[in-house]
């Protein structure tokens, strides 16, 4: 089987026998999958922002950016972001300047981390680490801090109460996230992320897919609504509510500054889709068939990789679908619902889940 | 191996230099977002050390979950995040001989080799060993730390209720 993993190792031991010491080849890999990432972060970022644009549109009966690049405005994302480029560059002159220019590089740098672990196609992951899910977990609730330090530094009022409202969010939200995480986790016997994906084999009663949505649709439901939260998403999105904060944490920063806060959160989206699809969908399995001319493993792994996209863009589409047709929640009534419904209801499930699975083991 | 004593001593300072910033800074939230770096820092050196879920423990628990709320405890009191803090209270003679007795123990065991740190032998993978540990062997400290929790919990909700 060719796996990423074994692809750069043979690169290894090439250079190896050429005499070059490993740092070389390590650091030609390292910025290999970091670029491949990075512009799979900027494509997909601008497509999701043309996607919204649309989708929001079509839901009030609009039709959208139409006219740059002509087919139903595909270009409107390139343009924007060539805008964002142009712009002047504000810091405003009572912040904290260091964390205020800190904030924008943690907030993408944690998203960036996560791509590390994703399975995209069999064998196709960058590092498939034994604690793969809890790295992601770990690493993404890095950008509550960076959101913090960009509301505190920016010495707006405004900025200061969405940062504090995103804290608030994310910590109690975190805590039902992580929970519901264990169910698939325990049924599977492993926290890597490739290894979770192969979990999910076999067929359950026989037609059902073997995907973990099925024995723990309520876990997949309290990751879905805890990821929402995570991401800042509508009904979850007091930290940055327009109407009555401005905008929230990023009042303050424009152009290419402002630019990266928009990118990491629409590759946080990607990274919840893609956690949610690993754990409960099935990650990149799904149908496939021999493709003439490829060998069979080719074109079942370019099969999965398309499959693997489409779950993730699906669930993405489910995100802004709900952002817009429902409302925003209230703080209190944000913190009841973590703590109050989410919170028992994911532990109810791992008792459940655990007693199960040590009574059919 | 030197370069992972590169990557060791780079780590190193950088992690230190937080810890300083933490220290030594005057403005507290300044001094809050410096511990997170520590924390990063400690976690990269648990990375180093195969202890790869501890180091993802310490990212989840301490910087996304801790100085997260530290923070938000900061920025709740108005008058601490304008504020300058003091750097030196009375107690630094007292802090200062206690800090001088951690240093000459640590470079005395850092010289002799003390064999308790020696360490057992690396483990294939940690995370399954820590789990059966910490629900076998060690239940009853693991449990007792809970409760310790729970009651400082309980603690601060009484404190916080009394205004």
């Amino acid at each position: 089987m060719i796996t990423f993993a074994r692809l750069s190792e043979q690169f290894y031991a090439l250079t190896a026998q050429w005499g070059i010491p490993w740092i070389v080849p390590t650091l030609v890999v390292m910025g290999i999958v970091v670029g491949v990432i990075v512009a799979y972060i900027a494509v997909a970022a601008m497509f999701l922002i043309w996607w919204e644009r649309k989708i929001s549109a079509h839901i009030q009966v609009r039709f959208g950016p139409m006219r740059v690049g002509g087919w139903h405005g595909w270009a409107q994302s390139i343009a924007d972001g060539i805008k964002l480029l142009l712009k002047e560059d504000i810091i405003p002159a009572r912040a904290d300047k260091v964390v205020f220019v800190l904030a924008p590089m943690v907030v993408f740098a944690a998203s960036l981390a996560t791509y590390v672990t994703i399975p995209w196609a069999p064998g196709l992951i960058v590092k498939d680490l034994n604690i793969g899910l809890l790295y992601m977990v770990a690493i993404s609730s890095l950008t509550v801090v960076g959101i913090v330090m960009a509301g505190w530094s920016s010495n707006n009022k405004y900025a200061t109460l969405g940062a504090m409202r995103s804290a608030a969010q994310a910590v109690s939200y975190e805590v039902p996230l992580v929970l519901s995480l264990l169910g698939p986790v325990m049924l599977a016997g492993t926290m890597s992320m490739g290894q979770l994906v192969e979990a999910q084999g076999g067929t359950w009663f026989g037609f059902l897919p073997g995907w973990f949505v099925f024995p723990q649709a309520v876990a997949f439901l309290v990751y879905f609504v805890c990821a929402l939260a995570e991401c800042n998403r509508l009904p979850f999105d007091i930290p940055e509510a327009e109407s009555e904060l401005v905008a929230g944490f990023h009042v303050e920063y424009s152009g290419m500054r402002f630019a990266i806060f928009f990118l990491a959160e629409y590759a946080n989206m990607v990274v919840v889709a893609a956690i949610a699809t690993t754990l409960f969908l099935g990650g990149w399995r799904g149908p496939w068939l021999p493709i003439p001319g490829l060998p069979a493993e080719v074109s079942r792994g370019l099969f999965s990789l398309v499959w693997f996209q489409v779950k993730v863009y699906f669930l993405i589409f489910v995100m802004m679908w709900l952002r817009w047709t429902l409302n925003r929640l209230r703080v209190d009534q944000l913190m009841d619902f973590a703590w109050k419904i989410l919170l028992p209801i994911a532990f109810a499930n791992l008792i459940i889940t655990g007693l199960v699975v040590t009574i059919w083991k | 191996m030197t370069i992972q004593l590169g990557i060791f001593y780079i780590l190193a300072v950088f992690t230190v230099w937080a810890a300083a910033v933490v220290v030594l800074g005057k403005n507290i939230v300044r001094a809050a977002v410096a511990l997170i770096f520590t924390f990063c820092g400690m976690a990269a050196l648990y990375v180093l050390l195969d202890a790869e879920f501890l180091a993802a423990v310490q990212v989840l628990i301490y910087v996304g979950g801790i100085t997260i709320l530290l923070l938000f405890a900061i920025m709740l009191t108005s008058r601490i995040s304008s504020a300058t803090a003091r750097v030196i209270n009375d107690q630094v003679v007292l802090s200062a001989i206690a800090a001088a007795g951690i240093l000459v123990g640590l470079i005395y065991a850092a010289m002799r080799g003390i064999p308790a740190l020696s360490g057992p032998p690396r483990l294939p993978e940690t995370t399954p060993f820590l789990g059966r540990a910490l629900l076998t062997t060690y239940a009853l400290p693991f449990e007792v730390a809970s409760i310790l929790l729970l009651a400082g919990m309980v603690g601060a909700i009484i404190l916080a209720r009394k205004e």
